[in-house]
């Protein structure tokens, strides 16, 4: 199979690239490799960590999971399309706010699944916060932090004025 | 945003745009022309002999470079290590294996997708043998691992590398009178503190590119130690260390696990040397369960013998400490470092065995916390099990037995010295702040109805922020890397001429928050507004010492560093800017972005000012050079010694054994707090490790060692859903060992937390007769705990 090569037209972050990848190609690496979109990251390669979440025609996609062949014709976002220019996403925003990464590794994929996840629900409890990002693992943070990252984001998608990470460290 | 009051603030991480915009640069985010990629095969044998290794398939692959086995690297020595005890690792396995995922061979093709290929292709021809996995039987000597002695600094006879004995076999005369006595209580448990593979979520990933034109090599590599990671480049390939630049860009956690030289590293500068090209390596995830070090992995007996008042009359522990197959760069060291911590906060007669064995399993070294949490747990639960024996509240066991705060400085049983510490104060503080008697009201509450509900405690001291240069004498030096240094720490301050300043440190963050908090340093010292500080950290060259980010020394060391630099760059600048004030050096105060006469604020001049003068010497005062720098490399009188008390409610499901934590909270004594937001973080990821470690994590072998959990369907890393928020708080007691008063933090939560669950999880069905459960408390194993004490 290594050596047929196939023709795929796929959109990412709003720009129609069209492209020849090996069959086996994923996703993943198709973005990394062929688009230089080094924001998504390879933590596993079977799906467990999400450190490669992208959102293919608004789901979350763990994309280490998935074929670039597989996303002939999608459209996808990555963590480099989520700012609007120089104005970061609410979610980005929460992420910075509220101490919500640490080295970074994950994070990129942990924006996308709770973009997605708030997407669907700006307004959830933290079970809910915590069920919809248990695709994506930290090593780092305890996910204390990110927790409260998507409620400072779901917060200000609301069109609240929520409080960063200063209003609850310990003294 | 840009404040410049910012010591002991919470200032918004200057790490994070980058991070939070997938515009961070992690190794395998760099790409140089023409790279070539390498897989390795790896042995499915955990003790096997090579007989032969045929190639000639992969060779004939297209777009295949080269494959090596051990008869093209052999001359190139060892992979040194830093404490040299025990067998050190060839870079690839010389004739033998020793455990599963050792590298035989490396394949270097054109990219990863036909390297791996390749790798399938190349055909080793084993003979296995009898592989020893279980620790007992690897201390008995039932099957040796390795055949010979060699490279080490001591001497041993079958598997046990190193024994740090102290009393025993000959326990102290106190300790044995005591437990003869008719009215003390003698409480022992044997307990396991499981392997665990450290699992940071970027695995590792190298890029090496030899220039032979200029002769030298530039390195990236996922590291926590770059510094030592050129120097053994230079070292084995016979090249000064101004020819090897090593970068550890973006870090993608660490735990441990990036501190050390690994073959892969050394192995890259080989291929790019001999190919003319760039080579690349990435970790997979199952190779890093294999081929990474792991951590933990002690069987040991703790034993207390006290009175019934509470009184500890002595301490024992006698423990089997896995090595894995080879030595790394501490590993021999890590139950060492467990030694150093091992009497806790209590001012008790102690008793150590410590037998350091090797097995056919991956090496062993510092993973999170690095000996200080095993110590930790088999001191804190058997305290726990005595406070039961005796029918005295725990807490109140551990306060009859502290150190007292007028005691400090205090000298250890092994002769180390305590900087610092109030437990009872801290102690007293978790409990008033948990409302304990409330929470035990609680408890029993709940237990009247038939609900397993349980309070955990536990406080601990750790030892960090090495270390003082006279620890080079132990073997903790960099002189196995062939670097000439102790553990030392580095600074450099240079106010640019633009009066922006650069601030390069000897180490680098894998998740630390670096360059925000060393920015508040320089900031607070200088008056230069956050946004226009810049850190530069992970470069071997760009610092003059860099001893790396572990053990919880950052900013006590590499901190202090910069501080110092900083202090010195106030001095020549306030000369500068007195002279353009008019006004003498020690009237000048910085702060807001530039200087000002003191009580004069009318009277100023900005950085950008002050700046131009210094790099403009005829404008500069008679005897003063130009430029506006320091560059301090500061060794710490005395390791730190931070401490904190933890404590945690579950209900454990009895028709389950199911343990759910409910809460948690921590009251942690880091001394002085640089920002408490970045605080908080270390202690909210390092308590999760350590929950980790008591509920879910367990790296499984079987009998012939295989590890059964390399992937992350097997080996559960616990999600968000897993755990709860954290209730956290501090007392502060300052260190005086370095001028900020600061201690250490990275490790602090993993020390404090494992026996903290374990004790609360004991405590909720202790009642039903069940005295211990090992790690980790999956339901299967609490359920079946319940079910026997039942019969």
């Amino acid at each position: 199979m290594e050596g047929r090569i196939l023709e795929v037209r796929i959109s990412v972050n709003g720009v129609d690239h069209q492209s020849d990848v090996e069959p086996r190609t994923l996703l993943v690496h198709y973005l990394r490799e062929n688009l230089s979109l080094t924001g998504t990251h390879v933590g596993c390669e079977t799906g467990y960590c999400g450190a490669c979440t992208v959102i293919v025609d608004g789901r979350a996609v763990k994309s280490c999971t998935m074929f670039a062949v597989q996303a002939d014709g999608a459209s996808i976002q990555t963590v480099e399309g989520v700012a609007d220019g120089d104005e970061l996403h609410p979610v980005q925003e929460g992420f910075w706010e509220c101490h919500g990464l640490q080295c970074g590794f994950c994070t990129p994929g942990m924006i996308m699944s709770s973009i997605a996840l708030l997407e669907e629900n700006n307004d959830p409890s933290e079970a809910e916060i915590r069920h919809g990002i248990e695709g994506n693992l930290c090593r780092c943070t305890g996910y204390h932090n990110i927790v409260r990252s998507v409620q400072y984001a779901g917060a200000k998608m609301r069109g609240e004025s929520p409080q960063g990470a200063s209003q609850e460290v310990s003294s | 945003m840009s404040t410049t009051s910012v010591m002991g603030g919470v200032v918004r991480r200057k790490e994070d745009p980058s991070l939070i915009q997938g515009k961070g640069t992690y190794v395998d985010d760099i790409k140089r022309h023409r790279e070539l990629a390498t897989a390795f095969v790896r042995s499915p044998f955990a003790a096997a002999a090579i007989n032969s290794v045929d190639a000639s398939a992969a060779l004939a692959l297209e777009g295949v470079h080269a494959v090596y086995t051990i008869d093209d690297v052999r001359h190139l020595g060892l992979n040194p290590a830093q404490v040299a005890v025990g067998t050190l690792r060839p870079f690839l396995a010389d004739g033998v294996v020793h455990h599963v995922g050792e590298a035989v061979a490396m394949v270097v093709a054109d990219d990863p997708y036909i390297a791996k290929d390749a790798a399938d292709l190349v055909f080793v021809d084993y003979e296995p043998k009898d592989a020893v996995v279980d620790l007992k039987e690897a201390y008995a000597d039932t099957v040796q691992v390795h055949d010979g002695i060699s490279n080490t600094l001591l001497t041993w006879a079958g598997n046990a590398w190193w024994e740090g004995v102290i009393d025993l076999p000959d326990p102290s005369p106190g300790i044995q009178e005591a437990k003869e006595r008719d009215d003390t209580v003698v409480v022992s448990l044997e307990m396991v503190n499981q392997r665990l593979i450290p699992t940071a979520i970027e695995p590792r990933a190298v890029l090496a590119d030899w220039n032979s034109g200029y002769d030298s090599v530039e390195l990236w590599s996922s590291s926590q130690i770059p510094h030592a990671v050129a120097g053994a480049i230079g070292m084995t390939f016979g090249i000064p260390s101004n020819k090897v630049r090593v970068v550890a860009p973006e870090v993608g956690g660490g735990f441990g696990l990036k501190l050390n030289v690994y073959p892969d590293e050394i192995l890259c500068c080989y291929a790019s040397r001999a190919l003319g090209r760039p080579v690349r390596w990435t970790e997979t995830r199952r190779e890093a369960s294999v081929a990474s070090i792991q951590g933990r992995g002690w069987i040991g007996t703790s034993t207390i013998t006290g009175t019934r008042d509470g009184k500890i009359l002595g301490y024992e522990l006698d423990a089997i400490c896995d090595m894995g197959a080879y030595t790394h760069n501490f590993t021999v060291a890590i139950p060492l470092l467990g030694l150093f911590v091992a009497p806790g906060q209590y001012d008790i007669p102690t008793s150590y065995a410590l037998h350091c064995v090797v097995t056919n399993k991956p090496t062993t070294d510092a993973y999170r916390g690095a000996g200080r949490p095993e110590a930790a747990y088999y001191l804190e639960r058997i305290i726990d099990a005595f406070a039961r024996e005796i029918g005295m509240d725990p807490a109140d066991v551990r306060k009859a037995n502290y150190w007292k705060p007028d005691q400090f400085p205090v000298t250890t049983q092994i002769g180390l010295t305590m900087d610092t510490g109030d437990y009872a104060t801290n102690l007293d503080s978790l409990l008033e702040r948990v409302g304990y008697e409330d929470l035990k009201a609680k408890r029993d509450a709940a237990r009247a109805e038939g609900r397993l509900l349980g309070i955990g405690l536990s406080t601990y001291v750790e030892v960090c922020g090495f270390g003082p240069s006279a620890l080079a004498g132990l073997g903790f030096s960099w002189a196995g890397y062939g670097l000439p240094t102790a553990f030392n720490g580095s600074g450099v301050v240079r106010v640019q001429p633009d009066g922006t300043c650069t601030v390069t440190i000897g180490t680098g963050p894998s998740g630390q928050g670096h360059e925000t908090t060393w920015a508040q340093i320089v900031s607070d010292g200088l008056g230069i507004v956050m946004d226009n500080i810049e850190v530069q950290h992970g470069d071997s060259l760009d610092s003059p010492v860099g001893v790396g980010t572990f053990g919880s020394r950052s900013l006590a060391v590499d901190g202090t560093a910069t501080y110092e630099a900083t202090t010195r760059v106030k001095e020549k600048a306030a000369i500068i800017a007195g002279h353009l004030l008019e006004a003498a050096p020690e009237d000048v105060q910085f702060q807001d972005g530039g200087a000002h006469v003191a009580g004069s604020p009318d009277r100023s001049v900005a950085w950008a000012q002050i700046a131009e003068s210094a790099y403009q010497p005829h404008t500069l005062p008679e005897g003063v050079e130009g430029g506006l720098e320091s560059s301090v490399v500061f060794s710490p009188p005395n390791a730190t010694w931070p401490f904190g008390s933890h404590l945690a409610l579950v209900e454990v499901d009895p028709e389950t054994g199911d343990v759910d934590l409910l809460e948690y909270w921590a009251t942690d004594d880091c001394g002085n707090v640089i920002n408490p937001m970045i605080v908080d973080g270390q202690v909210h990821g390092g308590i999760a490790q350590g929950v980790a470690q008591a509920l879910f994590e367990e790296a499984i072998y079987d009998d012939v060692g295989n590890l059964l959990t390399s992937s992350l369907a097997d080996y559960p890393l616990p999600a968000a859903e897993n755990l709860p928020m954290f209730n956290l708080d501090r007392t502060v007691t300052p260190t005086d060992v370095n001028p900020l008063g600061v201690k250490g933090i990275g490790e602090a939560g993993t020390i404090g937390s494992a026996q903290t669950i374990v004790n609360a999880v004991v405590d909720a069905v202790s009642h039903l007769g069940v005295k211990h459960i090992d790690m980790p408390l999956r339901p299967k194993r609490v359920w079946q705990a319940i079910e026997d004490a039942r019969k």
